[in-house]
């Protein structure tokens, strides 16, 4: 019985796995999404709602259409230093992800920008090429 | 790995258990016996009226003192008679730390009102992570000191209570933010026994130690069902 049970709940869960990393690899249009699950939704949680007044919002953030031109650059470095989003302070510091090219950062943002309940425009991997170019300097390497 | 072979043990020993409990859950005496008892155990003799008998001493957490996010010493005393659930993390943590204190909410809010169940966050970088640091940190959690307690203190101290908890805490420059640690959150009993072993991660298994709480702690009495 207890054998049977959990031969069962292996079986389903190796089957639920295999279903999963099926539709995660197949769709290369999900690969915002993705980057998102890997980088992201640890701090900012899976449905963007951030942590009290620790991690700031993404779903229905001001700050993503005030702050539009620079989201390029906290991503690739990071963010120190008190911020306000919807009116609340943050201040705790986000690590910057140096190794994420402009392509996989333009999908991460346009992820971002259209889901949470945002509805903002997307942006062109120009357009991320270009912010980026503004904040070379900050590179290590 | 550690934690591995615990969640394997405990979802075997679940699932037999959870068939004892459901005949067994009537009778008072049964009601804190759900779960198991993990960690090392030894076999004690002692004579009873001239007769040999075996008694089976449970892994116990040590005697421990730490300083909380308001300058309060905060000592196994603090957790007598009450049910904790602890873990490990650090503010600057760029990882799992988020998700895990988002999870821990979930216990604060649906024990809030309720003395017999306790919190206990110890930080495994206590050089960044002060007092005051902590005050901060749980300010802007919002929550309250008495029921969530953010440990600081000796290194050392943290680290070797850690392996009392069966929970990985270590400095390792590789890693991100400078620490190995583990997403765990660990279920302590009234006499400082670890009866649970949970991914703080994971929702789901949140979900169980939600559920696993209230069969630690003694039925309330008929007459004071009302209070609290
Ligand atoms: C370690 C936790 C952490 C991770 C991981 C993280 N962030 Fe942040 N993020 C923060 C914090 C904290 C702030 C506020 C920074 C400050 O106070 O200056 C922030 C600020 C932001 C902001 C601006 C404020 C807002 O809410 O609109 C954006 C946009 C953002 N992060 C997006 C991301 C994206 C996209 C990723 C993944 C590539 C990511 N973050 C990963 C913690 C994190």
């Amino acid at each position: 019985m207890l054998v049977k049970t959990k031969f069962l709940l292996y079986t389903a869960s190796i089957v639920a796995l295999l279903t999963l990393t099926r539709c995660f690899y197949s769709d290369k249009q999900n690969e915002g999404e993705q980057l998102y699950t890997q980088y992201c939704a640890n701090c900012h949680m899976d449905d963007g709602s951030g942590l009290r007044n620790l991690i700031p919002p993404l779903a229905g953030a001001d700050y993503l259409e005030n702050h539009r031109d620079d989201l390029a650059c906290i991503i690739q470095h990071g963010q120190t230093g008190n911020i306000v989003v919807n009116g609340k302070n943050y201040n705790q510091g986000m690590p910057g992800f140096e190794h994420l090219d402009a392509g996989q950062i333009t999908n991460i943002l346009n992820y971002v920008q259209t889901n949470f309940g945002n509805n903002n425009p997307r942006y062109s991997i120009q357009e991320v090429e270009k912010q980026l170019f503004k904040c070379r300097h900050l590179l290590e390497h | 790995m550690i934690i591995n072979n615990f969640r394997l043990y405990l979802s075997a020993a679940l699932l037999g258990l959870s068939a004892v409990a459901w005949q067994s859950c009537s009778s008072p005496a049964e009601q804190a016996g759900g779960l198991p008892y993990l960690g090392e155990r030894q076999l004690v003799q002692r004579e009873v009226n001239g007769q040999q008998v075996t008694d089976t001493v449970y892994h116990r957490i040590p005697d421990f003192a730490f300083i909380n996010q308001d300058s309060q010493v905060v000592t196994s005393l603090t957790v007598q008679d009450k049910v904790y659930v602890t873990d490990f993390f650090f503010t600057t943590c760029p990882t799992i730390c988020p998700k895990m204190k988002s999870q821990m909410l979930r216990i604060y809010e649906a024990f809030e009102d309720d003395p017999r169940v306790m919190l206990l966050s110890h930080t495994i970088d206590p050089k960044h992570d002060t007092v005051a640091v902590l005050r901060d940190y749980a300010d802007r959690l919002q929550v309250n000191s008495d029921k969530w307690q953010f440990v600081t203190g000796e290194k050392d101290s943290i680290y070797s209570i850690a392996l009392q908890y069966m929970v990985s805490a270590m400095e390792d420059e590789e890693e991100p933010g400078g620490f190995v640690h583990s997403g765990a959150f660990v279920l302590v009993d009234q006499n400082r026994h670890v009866r649970g072993i949970y991914d703080g991660t994971d929702p789901a298994q949140v979900d169980r130690l939600l559920r696993d709480i209230p069969t630690l702690l003694p039925k309330k009495k008929k007459k004071d069902a009302g209070k609290n």
